[in-house]
């Protein structure tokens, strides 16, 4: 046994050797932080190693079990903003996707996919950019109201209207891409059954309730399962972007909290506590979901190998 | 029954008995016309602000103080904007310190994911599972802002562009799909070479880099857009202003909107609107070059992923 082992290293070690630079770079970013969350247990000073720092055991935890209310804001408001896009953003790119498929012109939907797709790639900087150029209050819409009299709207910086803002971002940055993987789900349908449906009288509503959107349930299943993992984390980039003209108490989330605590104020284990609770609780939902996906038959992100 | 106009569309040979165009039967009217109004709809909501940024870029002084700072049509496009952007300042370094990173990162991130995909391509290898599952299980979990930066800052990273192009060289979801190709490759391929006496190395560079050539620049083509693209580790890591990639320049520029023109040397000072959308027209070019070659692959390499992940 230890012989095979060791005949294996002496054939395989230039394999391993080609692999390891990459091996390196996941263990030390993505292994190597996970120890450093021990300084969520300690009072950690930038003077300090973190070796050094003295061990407070959970008194960095204490800002979420007292119910810190900045915390209970920052933890409300990633809630909502969740709900808000499994609730109104999730379904809009299955209901593209339909509509997109159901065009006859494959040239059509060629060139509607390659526009819809494109903002997928921009930064969320360039995106914020482009809405306060296009509707901020000296942006192209309002500088022409103005000059029209046309009602002045000012959708930019307004606390009010911050969830409606982010959301309506979201949603012309990725709905269009999001339609991808539907679409590859719905092409994968055996175009008889459609055929089926219709040779039995069936209109394209009954094709769609009983072919199209069975056919993208697993899919749908499987990126409901994804989104329960990050319920806790909602677009940092976006937001931190934002955050000034609005105010804290509209647009903090946890991450921002993370942030503005751990590398604005200094205050490093109290937002790594945060932080480690955030990332604990992201990767249970990630667990729990795929085992209540097992449960109803389906695949989920991975299956018991 | 199938009305006129949509028997011109329907492509010839489906004119069978119950009219099915992909399994359908032919859409009325009155939904047709809704759906191109939807559609439509869409398809200027994402191509208005680009229109529109573009043009002001390119518009001159007089016709954007008359349009009172937007317009969505050049009359007499200039490139003084441009000209004054690209004078040396600040926008001149972030650019190519943008560039710079992109392009290391990008060609250090294919070379060594394919590396890496390589040497777990091979199922029986010494220690072939638990490697794979070390690199898997990171799919999974993130190990948080704070532990990250600290980790930057005890490598001595702060300050410096490696902070932005190592984290991010090797992903778990690029090793996966990069893997998946090497080992749709014929093991008979593989053995015959062997056989000829070519080494591990003769066997990547000669055999399994050339067939899988797509997904490589998939791989390097989404990293370059990640790496272009990069917000967040800038403003983590990147604290000298000198030092600044074009994201940040064109925060602190166009979205906070600090004043520029400062740093701008020179008589005429175009119009702040000009300059704004012209750094913002700037950080999108790369995109759009891209673009034709990324979508020509991605669909493809979302698809295999989600199948093999």
């Amino acid at each position: 046994m230890r012989t095979t082992m060791m005949r294996r290293l002496r054939r395989d070690w230039f394999l391993l050797m080609l692999g390891l630079p990459g091996l390196l770079l996941v263990v030390l970013f993505h292994y190597v932080p996970l120890a450093g969350n021990v300084i969520a247990f300690k009072d950690y000073r930038p003077y300090l190693t973190i070796w050094e720092a003295p061990w407070v055991g959970f008194d960095n935890f204490r800002v979420i079990y007292d119910g810190d209310p900045a915390f209970l804001n920052a933890l409300t408001n990633t809630l909502i903003i969740s709900l808000i896009q499994i609730v109104v953003v999730f379904p809009i790119p299955i209901a593209l996707a339909v509509l997109l498929n159901s065009l006859l012109s494959e040239k059509i939907k060629r060139v509607v996919q390659s526009v819809l797709y494109l903002p997928h790639f921009m930064s969320w900087v360039i995106v914020v950019a482009l809405f306060q150029q296009m509707l901020g209050n000296a942006g192209l819409y309002n500088t022409w109201a103005r000059a029209h009299e046309f009602p002045i709207l000012h959708l930019i910086g307004n606390a009010d209207l911050f969830l409606p803002l982010i959301t309506s971002q979201a949603i012309w940055k990725d709905v269009g891409w999001g339609t991808i993987i539907f679409l590859a789900a719905i092409s994968r349908v055996d175009t008889e059954l459609f055929e089926a449906v219709a040779v039995d009288g069936g209109g394209r509503l009954r094709q769609l309730w009983h072919v199209t959107l069975p056919a993208i349930r697993s899919v749908v299943v499987l990126l409901l399962i994804l989104r329960l993992g990050d319920v806790l984390t909602v677009g940092f980039e976006q937001i931190i972007l934002q955050q000034a003209a609005v105010g804290q108490d509209a647009s903090e989330v946890l991450d921002t909290y993370v942030y503005n605590r751990g590398i604005i104020d200094g205050n490093f284990g109290l937002a790594a506590a945060v932080g480690l609770v955030k990332g604990a609780i992201g990767l249970a939902l990630v667990l729990i979901a795929n085992k209540i996906a097992h449960l109803f038959g389906e695949r989920g992100i991975y299956s018991r190998w | 029954m199938v009305t006129l106009a949509s028997r011109s569309r329907t492509p010839q040979g489906s004119a069978r008995k119950p009219k099915l165009i992909n399994g359908a039967p032919a859409p009325n009217p009155a939904v047709r016309v809704l759906k191109g109004i939807v559609l439509l709809i869409c398809c200027a909501a994402v191509a208005i602000p680009f229109v529109g940024v573009i043009s002001t870029s390119l518009a001159d002084q007089e016709q954007i103080t008359q349009a009172g700072g937007y317009v969505l049509w050049p009359e007499r496009p200039s490139l003084d904007a441009y000209e004054a952007i690209f004078r040396g300042g600040v926008v001149t370094r972030a650019t190519l310190v943008s560039i710079g990173v992109t392009l290391v990162g990008s060609l250090l991130s294919m070379a060594v994911v394919a590396l890496l995909a390589y040497s777990l391509s091979r199922p029986g290898s010494f220690a072939h599972r638990p490697l794979l599952m070390l690199v898997l299980v990171t799919m999974l979990f993130n190990a948080g802002m704070i532990p990250n930066y600290l980790l930057i800052k005890q490598l001595g990273l702060i300050d410096s562009w490696w902070a932005l192009i190592l984290p991010p060289a090797v992903s778990a979801f690029q090793v996966i799909i990069v893997r998946a190709f090497f080992m749709e490759v014929p093991r008979e391929i593989v053995d015959a070479a062997r056989i000829d006496g070519a080494g591990e190395l003769q066997i990547l560079t000669r055999i399994m880099l050339p067939l899988s050539k797509a997904v490589l620049a998939v791989v390097g083509l989404f990293q370059a857009v990640a790496y272009w693209s990069a917000f967040f580790n800038a403003l983590l890591y990147i604290n000298s202003t000198d030092k600044w990639p074009l994201q940040l320049v064109l925060r602190s520029y166009v979205v906070d909107n600090t004043a520029i023109g400062t740093d701008l040397p020179g008589e005429i000072v175009p119009p702040q609107q000009s300059l704004q959308m012209a750094i913002l027209v700037v950080s999108l070019v790369p995109i759009c070059l891209l673009y034709p070659f990324l979508q020509k692959h991605f669909a493809k390499g979302v698809v295999v992923g989600a199948v093999k992940g």
